[in-house]
Parts: C-alpha cells; sequence; structure tokens
C-alpha cells in the first residue's frame, strides 16, 4: 500500500529512499566502539559477587580478606550505597537490584563488588569474600507465588488499594474493559474457555552490559555505557549516587542490541561507586552467564481466555484474566499485559483483569513490546479455536471483529485511523495463502498490537558556513536510526542526503531525551528534528533576506534555498542553503535550528503474520518453513530497516515460540545461562521472512510516522501456535512449543482420542 | 605468574606480545593488541562474536589461547579490507541493510569470508549452515544472507574479470588476499 499523502500533505523526495547507513563502514571495519571497547589512562577491572541463592538473608559481609589482597583498590557492598533518594520505592528498586540490601531476592543477585588492577585480580578478590547467608523459602513459578502460604519475595509489598496488612506477593491487579462481559457470554451461540502457560525469555542482546565510570574526589564523573538512554541513566545514577545531574557526563556507546533491556541501570552506579571508592577509572562489563542470571528478562505468564461468540462471528463477549511474574520488584507488566489483550478488536463487551506478581527470579525488563506476545498467544489462540468451533475462516473471522477507526479500545482510547483491516486484507491476498501444505505441515496467522510512545525529545541542526549539515540527537540509535533522521533533515531542509551527518549527543551537549523504548527514535526525534529544520530556515530566511535588504515575508524557503517572491525581486536570484551558510559568519554568525518537544501523537500500530511450519511427529521438531510479516508503518522513512524490524522482530517471536526459556530448578536456581542451553535462533533455523510495508500515515506526527520496531513481536508465539496445532491437530497451551512440550501433547491426545470432548457450546 | 613471549602475524603485520599462559586470544587482541573489532558475545565459544581465522581457519578467539598464536596468521575484522577499498562482503553487508546494532557484524564477516574462501558459489543452505555459529539478534538473517550471495556474485565477477585481464591483476588480487 502506498503512502496516502492526503494525511500529511507531502510528497517526499529523499524519505523512503534506501541509503546506505552513516555508520556502516565504522561497523563492518570494527572500528565502531561499543560499551566493552572504551579504556582510560589508569582503569580497574570492575567484577560484581553474585548471590547463588533464589532467596537468602545476607547476615553479615566480610570483605577484608579481599581488601587486603595486593592490587586490590575498592570493594564495595550496599553499606557504600546508602538510601540517597528519601526511600522513593522505585529508584531503591533499581539500587537494590544493583545490589542487595540484607536479603538476596534472585540466583545472580549482586551482593558485593571489587575493582582490581586486572581481572585475575578481581577474581581471587571475589573468592576471598565471605557472606553469611541464611537460606530462605523461596517461590518461582507465577501461579504459586499467588497461592495462600507461598514464599514472600518482599515483606514490605501490599496489593495497591488493598488490605493494607496483608503481606502478598501481587503487587497490583488491574482492570480494563468496558460493557457487561458476563450478559455478552449469556447471549453467545458458543463460549469457549482455554488457559495458557508462556515461560520467561530474555531479550538476548549480543553485546553484554559494559561501562566505563571515572567519579573524582570533586564530585565529577563521567560515564561511558552501552544503553538505550543514557539520559535516563545519568538521572537515575546521579540520584542513587546523591551526584549532581549536571556534574555527571554520560556518553551512550555504540550499542549491542537492548531489546528494552538496556532501559535502566543495572551495574552502571556500582561501576561509579566502585570508581569513587578507588579514586579510578572502572571498566565493568558483564558475562553472559551475568546477563542471563541478573539482567533482562521478560516475565513468564499464565493466562485464562474466554470468548462468546454468535454463529455468524460476531463476538459478543471477551475477558482475559492474565498473571504476569514481575521478578523480584514490583512492575506494570501483567497491566501492559491487560491493556493490549485484546486492542486489535472492535468489542461490545470486554474486560481485562492482570496480577502483578513477585517471585525470586531477576528484576523483569522491558522487552520489544513487552507484555503484549503473551496476551496475544493467548487471545489469537482461542481465536483460532472459536473460529474452528463455529465453521468459519479464522483471518474472516478476525476482520469481522476488528477495530477500526471510532472503535473504542478496550483499555480506553478511541481510535484515530488504524491499520488492522489493512493488514487482515493483505494476509488474505498473500501468496503463502495459496502455497499446498504436505502432510505434517500447518499454517497458523495471527494479529498483534503495540501502543508506540512519544516522551520528552530534544534536537539540534547546526548548519555548516560550507553547507553541510550537523544534526544532534538524544535517543541512542539501536538498529540503523542515523541513516532515517538524516533522511527527514535532508527532507525537510531540501539538501542532499549525504550531506547530513547525524550524532547521538552526550547528556553533556544536548538537552534530555527519555530513552529510546515505546519504538520512539525515529518518531520523536523525527518529530524534533523536522521542527529544528524549520527553526532552522528561519534563520535562513532571516539571512537571505538580510543579503537582498528585502523583507523577510517576502523570502520562500523552497527545495533547498530561498527564493524572493513577488514580480518587484524578479531580479534576485535564489540563494542556496551553502550559499547563505557560507556568507553566514558575516551576516549574524553561526546557523542552526533547535527544538525541544513533548512528542505527543504516536499512532498505535498493528501487525497480522502468517507461518507455515512443519513437525516431525517422531521427535517433535518444528521447522518454520515459510513466514510473513504484514505490519502497518505509518511512513517508512527508510523501507531497509523497517523490514529489518519486522524480520528482527518476527524471528526473536520465533525463538521465544518453540526454543527459549528460563529453566530454574527445584533449588531456584537458573540452569541454562547461556547462549548453548538458552538456544536463540541461529541462521539455519530460519527462513528468509518475507516482509509487507503497509502505509496508513500517523496524523499525529508531521511525516506520518507511528513507530515500527515492536509490534512484530507481538503475533508470532500465536502464529506460530496456531500452525503447530494445524499441523499436529492438537492444541499446543504452553510456550514455548520445545519438541518435549509438543510430543508431550500428541500423546496425550492420542490416550483421549475416542473420548475427547469438544468443548462448544 | 610470568607471562610468554609470543611471536605472531596478526593482518599481515609481525605483531608481539607477553601475556598470561591462560589468557585467551580475545582478552590479548582486544586489551593487549589494541583490536576491539572481535567482540566477547558469550566467552564459551556459542555466539561466534569473536570469530577470527587462525593460519586461514575460523576460530572464535574466545576458545583460543594466546600463546597458541605463537608463530601463526590471524586475521582479524580489522583485516578484511584493503587499503582504502572495503572487501566486497563489507560493502554489501552496507547496501543489503545485513547489520542493525552491528555488534555482531565483525564476527560474521570473518565468518562469510572463511566460507566464500572455501566454496565462492555456496547455496542459500550452505550460506545458514556456514553462518549457524554466528548469533545475531537483530536482523533474523534474512539480510545477511542476502549481503553474503550478493558479495559471492561481486567476488565471482570479479575473478572472472581477473581471468579475463590476464596475469597482472592476479598478481593484485594475491597480495591483497
Amino acid at each position: 500500500m502506498s503512502h496516502d499523502a492526503s494525511l500529511t500533505n507531502r510528497n517526499f523526495k529523499v524519505v523512503g529512499t534506501r541509503v546506505p547507513r552513516p555508520d556502516g563502514v565504522d561497523k563492518v571495519t570494527g572500528r565502531a566502539r561499543y560499551g566493552a571497547d572504551a579504556t582510560a589512562p589508569g582503569q580497574l577491572v570492575g567484577m560484581i559477587l553474585r548471590s547463588p541463592h533464589a532467596h537468602a538473608l545476607i547476615r553479615s559481609i566480610d570483605t577484608s580478606k579481599a581488601e587486603a589482597l595486593p592490587g586490590v583498590k575498592a570493594v564495595i557492598t550496599s553499606a557504600d550505597l546508602p538510601d540517597k533518594v528519601n526511600g522513593r520505592r522505585d529508584l531503591l528498586d533499581i539500587l537494590e537490584n544493583c545490589m542487595a540490601r540484607g536479603r538476596a531476592l534472585y540466583d545472580g543477585h549482586a551482593v558485593a563488588a571489587v575493582a582490581a588492577i586486572d581481572a585475575e585480580t578481581a577474581k581471587q578478590a571475589l573468592k576471598l569474600i565471605k557472606i553469611d547467608y541464611k537460606v530462605l523459602p523461596h517461590v518461582t513459578d507465577v501461579d504459586e507465588a499467588m497461592q495462600e502460604g507461598a514464599p514472600i519475595v518482599q515483606p514490605w509489598v501490599r496489593t495497591a488499594g488493598g488490605d493494607p496488612n496483608k503481606e502478598t506477593n501481587v503487587s497490583q491487579i488491574s482492570e480494563f474493559g468496558h460493557g457487561d462481559v458476563e450478559a455478552g457470554f449469556a447471549e453467545a451461540d458458543v463460549v469457549i474457555e482455554r488457559s495458557y502457560k508462556t515461560e520467561q525469555t530474555h531479550q538476548g542482546y549480543i553485546e553484554p552490559h559494559a561501562c566505563l565510570a571515572s567519579v573524582g574526589p570533586d564530585g565529577q564523573g563521567e560515564l561511558w555505557v552501552t544503553t538505550q538512554g543514557h539520559y535516563t541513566f545519568r538521572n537515575q545514577c546521579a540520584e542513587l549516587l546523591g551526584m549532581e545531574i549536571a556534574k555527571l557526563k554520560v556518553t551512550s556507546s555504540e550499542i549491542g542490541g537492548g531489546f528494552g533491556g538496556k532501559t535502566h541501570v543495572w551495574m552502571e552506579p556500582v561501576a561509579l561507586a566502585l570508581s569513587r571508592k578507588a579514586n579510578r577509572p572502572v571498566k565493568l562489563v558483564m558475562t553472559r552467564d551475568e546477563v542471563f542470571r541478573a539482567t533482562g528478562p521478560t516475565c513468564s505468564t499464565s493466562i485464562d481466555v474466554k470468548i462468546g461468540v454468535k454463529r455468524d462471528g460476531r463476538i459478543t463477549g471477551a475477558k482475559a484474566v492474565l498473571r504476569y511474574q514481575d521478578g523480584a520488584f514490583p512492575g506494570i507488566w501483567g497491566m501492559l499485559g491487560a491493556m493490549t489483550s485484546w486492542a486489535c478488536y472492535d468489542l461490545p463487551n470486554v474486560k481485562s483483569i492482570a496480577y502483578d506478581v513477585l517471585v525470586n527470579r531477576p528484576k523483569v525488563a522491558a522487552y520489544r513490546a513487552p507484555s503484549a506476545p503473551m496476551a496475544a498467544f493467548a487471545v489469537e489462540s482461542t481465536m483460532d479455536i472459536v473460529a474452528g468451533a463455529i465453521g468459519m475462516d479464522p483471518v474472516d473471522f478476525r476482520l469481522l471483529n476488528a477495530a477500526k477507526e471510532g472503535t473504542r479500545a478496550s483499555y480506553g482510547p478511541t481510535y484515530g485511523p488504524i491499520g488492522i483491516r489493512a493488514t487482515l486484507e493483505a494476509v488474505k491476498n498473500h501468496p503463502q495463502m495459496k502455497v499446498k501444505l504436505k502432510p505434517n505441515q500447518g499454517r497458523g496467522m495471527a494479529c498483534g498490537f503495540w501502543f508506540n510512545f512519544g516522551g520528552q525529545t530534544c534536537a539540534t541542526v547546526n548548519i555548516g558556513v560550507d553547507g553541510t549539515i550537523n544534526v544532534s540527537v538524544g535517543t541512542v540509535d539501536v538498529g540503523g536510526s542515523r541513516a532515517s533522521l538524516s533522511l527527514i533533515a535532508a527532507e525537510e531542509l531540501g539538501v542532499p542526503y549525504e550531506t547530513v551527518k547525524c550524532t547521538i549527543a552526550d547528556t553533556a551537549s544536548l538537552g534530555h531525551n527519555d530513552t529510546t523504548e515505546g519504538s520512539r527514535g525515529t518518531f520523536s526525534s523525527g518529530m524534533a528534528i523536522i521542527f529544528a529544520c524549520r527553526n532552522a530556515i528561519e534563520e535562513l530566511r532571516n539571512r537571505a533576506a538580510k543579503t537582498w535588504d528585502i523583507p523577510v515575508q517576502d523570502v520562500h524557503w523552497q527545495d533547498g534555498q530561498a527564493v524572493a517572491l513577488g514580480i518587484q525581486h524578479s531580479n534576485l536570484q535564489p540563494l542556496t542553503l551553502a550559499q547563505i551558510a557560507a556568507k553566514s559568519p558575516r551576516t549574524g554568525g553561526p546557523i542552526a535550528g533547535h527544538n525541544e518537544v513533548v512528542a505527543d501523537g504516536a499512532g498505535v500500530s498493528f501487525a497480522s503474520h502468517i507461518c507455515d511450519v512443519e513437525v516431525d511427529p517422531e521427535t517433535g521438531a518444528t521447522r518454520v518453513l515459510r513466514y510473513a510479516v504484514i505490519q502497518d508503518a505509518g511512513r517508512a522513512i527508510h523501507p531497509d530497516y523497517v523490514e529489518g524490524q519486522f524480520q528482527g522482530a518476527a524471528a526473536q517471536g520465533i525463538g521465544w515460540a518453540l526454543n527459549e526459556e528460563y529453566i530454574y530448578g527445584k533449588d531456584g536456581r537458573l540452569q541454562n545461562p547461556g547462549f548453548l542451553d538458552y538456544r536463540i535462533p541461529v541462521c539455519s533455523d530460519l527462513p528468509f521472512i518475507d516482509t509487507q510495508i503497509l502505509e496508513i500515515p500517523n496524523p499525529g506526527h508531521p511525516y506520518g510516522i507511528r513507530g515500527v520496531g515492536e509490534t512484530s513481536i507481538v503475533p508470532p508465539l500465536a502464529a506460530i501456535g496456531n500452525a503447530v496445532s494445524n499441523a499436529v491437530g492438537v492444541r499446543l497451551t504452553h510456550v514455548p512449543m520445545s519438541p518435549p512440550r509438543i510430543l508431550k501433547a500428541i500423546k496425550a491426545e492420542r490416550s483421549l482420542a475416542g473420548d475427547r470432548r469438544v468443548s462448544a457450546g | 605468574m610470568a607471562g610468554v613471549h609470543v611471536s605472531t602475524t596478526i593482518n599481515g603485520d609481525p605483531v608481539e606480545f607477553v601475556c598470561q599462559p591462560a589468557e585467551v586470544l580475545l582478552d590479548v587482541l582486544r586489551n593487549r593488541v589494541g583490536l576491539t573489532g572481535a567482540k566477547e558475545g558469550c566467552g564459551t565459544g556459542d555466539c561466534g562474536a569473536c570469530s577470527v581465522t587462525l593460519d586461514g581457519r575460523l576460530v572464535c578467539a574466545c576458545l583460543v589461547l594466546g600463546a597458541e598464536a605463537d608463530g601463526r596468521a590471524i586475521t582479524t575484522v580489522e583485516g578484511l579490507a584493503s587499503g582504502g577499498r572495503l572487501h566486497p562482503l563489507q560493502e554489501k553487508f552496507i547496501e543489503h541493510a545485513a547489520l542493525q546494532c552491528g555488534v555482531c557484524t565483525p564476527g560474521f564477516l570473518v565468518a562469510a569470508k572463511a566460507l566464500l574462501d572455501r566454496n565462492p558459489d555456496p547455496t542459500v543452505e550452505q550460506i545458514r549452515y556456514a553462518l549457524a555459529g554466528n548469533l545475531c539478534r537483530c536482523t533474523g538473517y534474512d539480510k545477511i544472507v542476502r549481503a553474503v550471495q550478493a558479495a559471492a556474485a561481486e567476488l565471482a565477477t570479479d575473478a572472472a574479470q581477473a581471468g579475463k585481464s590476464g596475469k597482472s591483476k592476479k598478481t593484485r588480487k594475491q597480495t591483497a588476499a
């Protein structure tokens, strides 16, 4: 679908072209510097000691032997990280996650840290730290954690709005919806109810967390770090350590993947505290084992879904009860699951109830459209079962109930122009739908939704005397956004893409920018750049007017040059941006444009995926044969990187659906903290992933951008679940659908064959 | 512990270093030689981000000891471009948007070059299996496979032209290799 110019009133010249990315050469030659690639004179090696217990009281920590080891320059514990935030729970949780305060809350929880002259010395020092633990009962399963008598993870937690005297692992209960679902079910011809489970997965970025921290006795500091949001990291570190925000300069390195996992601090305050104590720069790099045990993961879940439907396919009632474990600290992940669960559909009666639950696992972080894939797995699997029960094609069934412009979303707002129906129409017309399947093969499809986000943004456009353009932004480039943002600046100023250089500024060089999350990078920095360019164009017009000695209102900006309007100025030749820039030292000095904005108007996005699989009935192994992603991008600024986001998100979803899972032992320890046993998809596991970019412009953005990074991780769990279920003739309800789970489901079905109950009606 | 003195060749240049007996080649390259193109993604040979060649053989630098480099030749991502010209694989990775975050890219390039050196005309399946030891979390591998195909095609064209234009060009190519 081509771009609908009526909403943006614009015909683009360079936006939408597939230009080479500006950081390409650095990244293919090894020159690009990531978190672990920086060094400082006199730097020390930092290392963290982690709890081997899922839950334990820390009776005492004796660091004296470690401190006495030659070459050790600093040892710290939570005693070195006192509460500087007056008990503010959100920040204290982050600090407590960086370093246990009296109790280890999960296997891998940091308990002490050292800085030493080299890695060998630091390793020895960790072994010399003596910790007296009292092991406590633990709980790692979300359903068990909700039961009466379950071990309590955080004694201070009370259910928000609940009994103020009752200790609990349920930190909040959220409810969304409208209408009367019970009346809706009563009205239905068929009611289907199913329960689902999904296991915990990790973002799996290839670059482990890494930083280089330096704090002097004058209270000034610098931090080089791999992060999705260096301003957020600066603010969190400064607040947690009692530093002044302006005196901590944070520079974001190239980032080797984040997917939500690098949105808040994990060990950066520890590195800064070590540096402060040792008065030397400290480099702290996590091992892969640490990354798995102590950072990132998304929730495991347990979800019930109930759908009531008329024989004609119209849904009369829809309800989901969602239980999300947030790790050892309260989170909002269940709430987000509830908000996203029914967002694809136009429903008269709908309700979602979510429980956010604490367990003895790592603090959950955002993972690409956080919480939506699990809810979509449960809802979209049930949608297929319902379609089957009433004998309707699953795509037609979804189309009949799909949300449209004016639909009141289940989570509250009323939609503007949206793309769900367009993606479903595209599924119907997709050539993959016509490929004939062989025995043991199955096809599935599913839909997904994500909000997208705007947030605080700041950009500067500086015009050099040779007419080249420096664009400074503060949203970290996680996947090629410097190319997209350069295209936007070139488009707005009317100059060639090659003349624009986009840089991610450090925190001392540009105003605050929110973290690159919620698919906001190109959306929000794009918006700020457009406004900053318009600001610069004002000045370019002023300078042209000054040069010509005519009123500025007679100067028009067109195709990268100032044009004098009116017959009285017909003798004036247009002045190009480069000509105006060359004169700038004599016409008033440097020319720049700035913009600071809260980038409101983020546009929701939808995707529909089609998946063909083949399941080996002997081993239970699943192979993805064909995969297609159809998603609404609003406007695709750089189509290559939009496709790349679609493909990458689908691949992560495929891994989640089929292989990836945190496996905890009875002792509460993570059994597979490495890429050998936590197996993400490799090149030979996947087919080419077909993509179709739809462009239904977002009226909330000058160029119609919606944000594209997250939505396509939402459908794969369900699309594959539906495909596998169709291939083996058994409904799979537990993700990942690993070979043992598929075999178990097939065997259970065989033993039930004959007296199988069809739970329709 | 006493260090080990190692004389080796890195990207065609003679290099000497002293390392600890237990120090892996990846740490030597990154911390002692100053070549940070090879990345540590896992330290256990599972992700391929530290791929280098040792006497032409593809290895994970995190699984080789620095001391083992003595008397041998190492090629890292920093050695792929010759002079001012990128290797066709490097060009095609940029052209096909085969990288997003780029942290796995050095490993993929080294592994893909090792593949094309021994099999200049690989099938898609051969490319996928040859690169199965390199993890990428951003791209879903789609554009990486296409970039390798495109680079193989360009190298084949280059080789055919070199064959036509005779000996002098061949000599230049060998020097570059």
